[in-house]
């Protein structure tokens, strides 16, 4: 098992940066295309650096740098599908809808966690060489490609939508005031940027595993949903481990859909899991009536993968040999 | 070869995790299957999620007169009445099931004032039909499946891309693929396969589909010898964004329009008024003034007698407008037309549109509240697919079974909008239902036939031995632009043919395309299956497209421009792979419908 690389330490180590010649003039036949020429020749002056992270988890990986044509409007991720169609055809990044909906290409741009597809040229430095790398809180896999399944497996533990037994939906009714605030939640995507920043998944120091602000968020949908029967709480506390968050609000800066993650949802569940544990009079109810408290409903956490001593992963040249080896990242669900 | 292939053991395999995919896996496990579910990306960021205005459903709760004979005679009109009758007769009768089923696993709709779901109009639909989340329906509705199939315990292979299926003596009993990030081939042994791959966006360089959308369900169905049907109609959305360049093709949700966008060219004319239809003029407004009436009636989901605007025509038509205002010299500065909502209210537009809004604010530095949008045709969605029995999903090879926007059939030679969300509910439970009944009638365990691995692991490593020739990002660019100035919103017999004679020049190609640097999540090689699987779907599109002498729907000739319906009316086209490996062309009739549907479409029929 690789770990993950740590925040500007390792990769620096072993960078090894190989700037490569590439210019409008020499890039491949794009002139015939009236429609989408990579490469109008207007555009043909200008030019972004792009330092990339590359390379395979555990093995030589490095900067490597790429001079692209810059256009109008361009996006960070652009100009790594120009790199891919240019220059570097295995440069492996992960994207789907470009234009911040599917939350697939997040990494981290100049040190900030990112949309490529939503980070525009024009608001960075361009004297400057752009460094793009992968988020830096999830195993490595590939270029900008990490392993987050954990993110998927810390999903399944979530006990899910819960509508009353004996309330026909027919006579489902609210209004649309009551679930502006749920709706809001049900706009993430899934970019897992605020998992990659939170500073309690980053630093793996914790005892028991956090389930994150994603899960926060997605558990608030449910714990907020007007007829939602659930009570996710002893969950919450006991599993989730919702204490660990401290409110230093990274996720919110993050959030691409400017969900207000610590506001609106972690809170919330934090004034409710108290609400529920440590009301004094609730406290003494319990006491005299010597009820134990409630087993948390849902499942296990599971351990975070890059929850290892920093020292381990130090120097991913160190583990090189050792990570060839490795199996690959568990990549399907477990059966039920 | 040496050590085994990684294999899983599955009753019914899907083939996609979008929408279809997932309502499919969930009824296949409903009905007591053991299913896989394989998908190329992370699961939850198929192309449904990028689907903006909601999904089409007669619930009636903003027009009490809609019913499922409304959206049965809409979207067979809409369709040019080549659709499968029997397919737009179950999607509108369980469509509003489908939706109330979502509802009670947790999707969030908007509401009416009355606390039910809420519903908006759409271009070609007679009613507001459709359910909607603001701009972000698809959202909601992956998650709320997403979330539903994790909860079931289906197991769910992401990031895995499958290269062939496996066929034995029962039909289709296995499928081969390879895991994208450590390039490892591994096999499914299953009792029936289900395709749910979606579109073939990618054949064009102006789209709004992402990378998935390589039509890999078509070929695989195509090479496995199914039938594909209807291939000519693909549709160009009217509304992409053109600028900045790379941008471009980005949908513009039709929900702008449903919501009162008004289209206008260069001169500030609102074009649309030129455009409609003769024979359906009439339900269309007849003055600026009564469209005005009708949107500040539907912003606040109250009834009217006013008739709805005519940017609210259908898809096709509105895409021909917005070409030819643009190949006339009235279009806006970077190649499109203006699209204006910035008339209504600021924060009525950012409540119902709020991904539009950012959309444009962020990478367009256009505030869509203060002034127009640029916009312009961009391919979407393709109408024809694989042939499907409307029932069960079944295709013409045994086994095999699609649902989604991969089967043909639906929605004939032009798409409603909201109808593709619908579609996806409706069918995708059918088919993962019949997939689940084929499954549990198979006899014995299925074989999987070593030669036919060999094949396919051969063609998984060739390109990666090769020590020269081109990578597939060059094919895909000369793929696209062919496809784009030769295949597109209007089409001539010479374009036509000189495409296909490009696509073998292509295919030549493909056959000694090199992708080095290793298996391990290597979009450039990953790209070369994707160019196989686009490559025989372009080509039963040009074929396609080349038989078809009549405008209709979608497909439009410059040298056939009117409706033939003596002679085209009544057939479908039918693309299959001869015995010989050469892809043949012809036409079926259409399938029949019974007299009390046909009495439903009145005087369309």
């Amino acid at each position: 098992m690789t770990g993950p690389r740590q925040p500007g330490e390792a990769g620096r180590a072993v960078t090894v940066v190989e700037p490569t010649e590439v210019t409008a003039a020499s890039g491949p036949a794009t002139a015939g295309q009236v429609i989408e020429a990579a490469v109008p020749a207007e555009a043909a002056g200008a030019t972004a650096t792009l330092r990339v992270f590359r390379g395979e988890a555990g093995q030589d990986t490095r900067f490597e740098d790429f001079a692209v044509p810059v256009q109008e409007g361009m996006v960070v991720l652009d100009a790594l599908h120009w790199i891919q169609g240019n220059a570097a055809p295995d440069l492996a990044v992960r994207w789907n809808c470009k234009a911040a909906k599917c939350g697939s290409c997040s990494a981290e741009v100049n040190g900030h966690p990112r949309l490529t597809c939503k980070t525009r040229l024009s608001d960075l430095d361009l004297a400057e060489p752009i460094t793009v790398e992968p988020m830096r809180s999830f195993p490595h896999i590939r270029d900008l490609v990490t392993d987050v399944s954990w993110n998927y497996a810390v999903n399944r533990t979530i006990q899910p939508f819960t509508p009353p037994a004996d309330l026909p939906q027919s006579e489902w009714r609210w209004q649309q005031a009551d679930i502006d605030r749920l709706q809001e939640f049900r706009k993430c995507i899934e970019c897992f940027l605020c998992q990659d920043v939170c500073h309690v998944l980053r630093s793996h120091e914790t005892e028991r595993p956090f389930m994150g602000p994603r899960y926060l968020v997605r558990t608030a949908g449910l714990e907020m949903h007007p007829i939602d029967q659930a009570d996710r709480r002893p969950y919450l506390k006991e599993l989730g481990n919702i204490g660990y968050c401290n409110i230093t609000k990274c996720c919110t800066e993050v959030c691409p859909e400017h969900i207000a993650i610590t506001d609106n949802a972690i809170i919330p569940l934090k004034e409710r899991v108290a609400d529920r544990y440590y009301d004094p009079l609730r406290w003494a109810w319990r006491v005299l009536r010597g009820r134990l408290p409630e087993l948390p409903v849902g499942r296990e956490l599971p351990v975070f993968p890059g929850g290892q001593p920093p020292a381990a992963s130090a120097d991913p040249q160190a583990d090189g040999s050792e990570a060839a080896g490795t199996s690959p990242p568990e990549r399907r669900d477990e059966p039920s | 070869m040496s050590e085994p292939i990684e294999t899983h053991a599955v009753d019914v395999l899907v083939i996609g995790a979008g929408g279809a995919g997932l309502r499919a896996a969930i009824a296949a496990h409903d009905a007591g299957a053991r299913v896989g579910l394989v998908c190329k990306s992370l699961l939850g960021k198929a192309h449904t999620v990028m689907a903006e205005g909601g999904m089409a459903a007669a619930l009636g709760h903003v027009a009490p007169d809609d019913s499922w004979q409304v959206h049965f005679r809409d979207t067979m009109v809409g369709g040019k009445l080549l659709n499968n009758p029997r397919m737009a007769e179950l999607h509108a009768k369980e469509a509003p099931e489908r939706v109330r089923e979502l509802e009670s696993w947790g999707a969030v709709f908007d509401r009416t004032t009355d606390g039910r779901i809420l519903q908006r109009p759409f271009g070609g639909h007679s009613h507001p039909r459709l359910a909607h989340v603001g701009d972000r329906t698809g959202l909601e509705m992956i998650r709320t499946l997403q979330d539903r199939a994790v909860s079931l315990g289906i197991d769910v292979f992401m990031e895995c891309t499958v290269t062939r299926l496996i066929s034995g003596a029962h039909g289709i009993c296995g499928a081969y693929g390879y895991w994208r990030t450590t390039g490892r081939p591994v096999v499914f042994s299953a009792k029936a396969v289900v395709l749910a791959t979606g579109g073939i966006g990618r054949a064009y360089s102006v789209t709004s589909n992402s990378w998935e959308y390589s039509g890999d369900g078509h070929a695989l169905a195509y090479d496995a010898g199914a039938e594909l049907i209807d291939m000519e109609f693909v549709q160009f959305h009217p509304t992409g964004m053109v600028w900045p360049p790379g941008v471009r093709g980005l949908l513009v949700t039709e929900a702008v329009r449903g919501e009162g966008g008004i289209l206008r060219n260069r001169d500030g004319r609102r074009f649309m008024w030129d455009y409609l239809p003769e024979d359906r003029r009439g339900e269309y407004a007849a003055t600026d003034e009564e469209a005005e009436r009708w949107v500040r009636a539907a912003s606040r989901s109250q009834p009217t007698d006013a008739r709805r605007p005519p940017e609210l025509s259908t898809r096709d038509n509105v895409s021909r407008a917005i070409y030819q205002e643009v190949r006339d010299g009235r279009g806006s500065p970077h190649g499109g037309v203006f699209l204006d909502i910035s008339y209504l209210p600021a924060d009525h537009v950012r409540q119902k549109l709020p991904s539009m809004y950012d959309q444009f604010k962020e990478l367009a530095d256009v505030d869509i509240t203060k002034g127009p949008m640029e916009v312009g045709p961009t391919t979407h969605y393709v109408m024809g697919g694989i042939r499907v029995d409307a029932e069960t999903g079944a295709t013409t090879v045994a086994g095999l079974f699609a649902a989604g926007e991969c089967a043909g059939g639906m929605h004939g030679g032009n798409r409603l909008g909201g109808n593709s969300l619908s579609d996806l509910l409706v069918f995708g439970a059918r088919t993962g239902a019949g997939a689940a009944a084929h499954a549990a009638g198979f006899p014995g365990t299925p074989y999987l036939d070593p030669v036919q691995l060999r094949v396919a692991e051969r063609e998984l490593g060739e390109p990666l031995e090769r020590l020269d020739g081109e990578d597939a990002y060059a094919i895909q660019r000369d793929l696209q632009e062919t496809m784009q100035t030769l295949v597109g919103i209007y089409r001539t017999e010479a374009d036509l043919t000189e495409a296909i004679a490009r696509l073998a020049d292509l295919r030549a190609r493909w056959l000694a395309v090199r992708a080095p640097n290793g298996r391990a999540y290597n979009p450039g090689w990953n790209l070369v299956f994707d160019m196989r699987n686009l490559i025989t779907v372009s080509e039963a599109i040009s074929r396609s497209a080349r038989q078809r002498q009549e405008s209709r729907g979608a497909h439009s000739r410059v040298d056939y421009p009117d409706l033939d319906d003596r002679a085209w009316g009544g057939v479908n086209s039918v693309v299959h792979r001869a015995s010989d490996g050469t892809m043949e062309v012809g036409t079926s009739p259409l399938v029949s419908m019974r007299e009390e549907l046909r009495a439903l479409l009145g005087g369309a029929h």
